[in-house]
């Protein structure tokens, strides 16, 4: 018990004397998995709307694709993303490797799979009925699909919300193409490792919580969002 | 009454919808007229819905479909001169207005033009106090009326019904039928209305459209669907249901004679032409029951055994043997004024002017 204590009160001393090295790395955090979440709502989205609305040869083999995308192990993205941004890579040119673009990279190749898979169920779970009264409205299928989004919003939500979950946690393929690079891409979770490989368990802790911390009050804002008095 | 003019709004010509390589629906020939309304009536899983989204280019069909003379070739600008209510209200979850401004935004009408006619929509429909009001919070019956309002509002050129009362209890659907009767008399809107409901269809149609099976049985006008079904399958979903093997006897004086098992029943309905064999119909509603033996101007009367007596809300069905099984229809109050009991002898009389001949086979 004695190391969990040490981190509570650590993380506490830590964020009252704004740590630059733990302000640092959760910023870091934030960034990097903010700005992969971010893509992967703008990408997945519209492509889980596709998936979930469009009835074409090759769907079902989409969706089981994505199903397993969500799957992914870190290390398996990270070893693939690495190998892009290695210098002799496909994309070494772009010089990206041990840098946040990358880890941006292998996060959004984790996310988006999240999120394309639960919009593609979210709009799936909508009342085919309902896509039928707008047509019937004079709905384009443009704006159908654009009104059916904004009727799924709520699960919409939540398929960000895992989406960001998915990557502000993970650590494999952050620390594989990221390279753990101090007041760069060191990241909270790679902080973590780093920290407990040099037995700093109250550091480590003190990282937890913070990190906890991080995860409790973007989920708390989500959720707010989302269960709040709709507006008219 | 039905507005006619040279071209039927919409015409159907051949309409085929396919469930698979099984036809689901056939409709020959189906016209409807500008200003009037058609029920296409029928039983649960005659096809009436997907006759009415294959009218409204909902889906997939065969054949041809023409509106106001020319062939629907672009669904999109089609649907866009149309709407649908269907049996449930399908509302967005946004407030009530929002709702009945839909179509017309869709249609991109300037915000301020688009507020007005929603409001107008739901003033006629009398919900105008719910403008402003979540629709995840209004009752099945305002919901419905929502989605009616926000039909009208888009002021469409043909209306499409599909079923809307069938959710709703009986005192909310009734009050919605006669707001709605009330709408479409003022509007002069042309309406399509699919509906099992017998008195839906009496309600608010002036032609009915009798499918069963997927294929147009009869289309006449409401009343005469009704008094002259044209086989006996419809005879029977329309509720005649005494439908009576017969054989004529005689033609003289204006009056058929005919012989249904050892009685003699007198009509005014011709037989049809080569017919020696017809089926008599007779609706419940016209058999009247006395105690005592007739003295009135009907010219059938006959002493019946009560078979069976079975109440149905505000009616008492009667089963009769007269010689051959015969349905009436009587009040709870005449049932109990007159002591009816099961075994009782009565005598059962109709009017020679009110039964009406079918073939008895129907043509292919």
């Amino acid at each position: 018990m004695e190391p969990i204590l040490e981190g509570i009160t650590g993380a506490i001393a830590r964020l009252v004397a704004l740590d630059a090295d733990v302000l640092a790395a959760a910023s870091a955090s934030l960034a990097v998995s903010g700005t992969a979440t971010a893509l992967s709502i703008l990408v997945g989205i519209p492509l889980g709307a596709v998936l979930g609305l469009a009835r074409f040869r090759g769907r079902t083999l989409a969706l089981s694709v994505v199903n397993t995308g969500m799957g992914l192990p870190p290390v398996a993205v990270g070893l693939f993303v690495a190998t892009l941004v290695w210098r002799s890579g496909l994309l070494g040119g772009l010089d990206w490797y041990c840098t946040r673009p990358a880890i941006v990279m292998a996060q959004f190749a984790l996310a988006a799979p999240t999120v394309i898979g639960l919009t593609a169920v979210a709009l799936q779970s909508v009342d085919p009925m309902l896509r039928t009264q707008l047509t019937s409205l004079g709905a384009t299928p443009l704006q159908s699909a654009w009104l059916l989004v904004r009727e799924s919003r709520l699960l919409l939500i939540s398929a960000a919300l895992a989406g960001f979950g998915a990557v502000i946690s993970e650590i494999g393929a952050s620390l594989m193409v990221g390279c753990n690079v101090k007041g760069d891409t060191r990241l909270l979770t790679t902080a973590i490792v780093l920290e407990a490989s040099k037995g700093e368990f109250g550091s480590a802790y003190a990282l937890v919580f913070i990190l906890l911390t991080l995860i409790f009050a973007v989920s708390a804002v989500t959720t707010w969002a989302q269960q709040r008095p709709r507006p008219l | 009454m039905v507005a006619t003019s040279q071209t039927p709004i919409l015409e159907a010509r051949d309409l085929v919808v396919l469930r698979g390589a099984r036809e689901i629906v056939h409709v020959r020939a189906l016209d409807i007229e500008e200003g009037g309304t058609l029920a296409v009536l029928g039983p649960n899983g005659a096809g009436k819905t997907t006759l009415l989204l294959a009218l409204a280019a909902l889906l997939p069909f065969r054949g041809e479909l023409r509106f106001r003379g020319a062939p629907v070739s672009d669904p999109h600008a089609y649907r866009r001169r149309i709407a649908v209510v269907f049996q449930r209200p399908l509302l967005l979850d946004r407030s009530v207005r929002e709702n009945a401004e839909l179509g017309l935004a869709l249609r991109g009408m300037p915000p301020r033009e688009r507020r007005s006619r929603a409001a107008e929509a739901l003033g006629r429909l009398g919900i105008a106090h719910l403008a402003d009001r979540p629709a995840h919070r209004l009752s099945g019956g305002e919901a419905q009326r929502v989605s009616i309002a926000r039909a009208i509002a888009v002021g469409p050129e043909i209306l499409f019904l599909d079923e809307p009362f069938a959710a709703l209890d009986a005192p909310t659907r009734e009050a919605l039928i006669a707001d709605l009767a009330r709408v479409l008399r003022a509007q002069r809107v042309t309406t399509v209305l699919v509906t099992h409901d017998r008195d839906e269809a009496l309600s608010l149609a002036d032609r009915i459209a009798v499918i069963l099976d997927g294929r147009l049985r009869q289309l006449d006008v409401a009343e005469r669907v009704f008094s002259s079904p044209s086989d006996p399958e419809i005879a029977a979903f329309v509720g005649v249901e005494n439908v009576l093997p017969a054989r004529v006897e005689s033609i003289a004086d204006d009056l058929t004679t005919l012989r249904v098992a050892d009685r003699l029943i007198e009509v005014t309905a011709e037989p049809p032409v080569g017919e020696d064999f017809p089926l008599l119909c007779v609706r419940p509603d016209d058999v009247v029951i006395s105690r005592d033996p007739a003295t009135t101007s009907a010219r059938n009367s006959f002493a019946g055994t009560i078979v069976r007596l079975e109440p149905i809300g505000r009616r008492v069905r009667i089963v009769l043997d007269c010689g051959f099984p015969l349905v009436a229809n009587v009040t709870v109050r005449s049932a109990r004024d007159l002591a009816l009991a099961e075994g009782d002898t009565v005598t059962a009389s109709f009017k020679a002017t009110l039964p009406h001949l079918l073939p008895r086979h129907r043509a292919a």
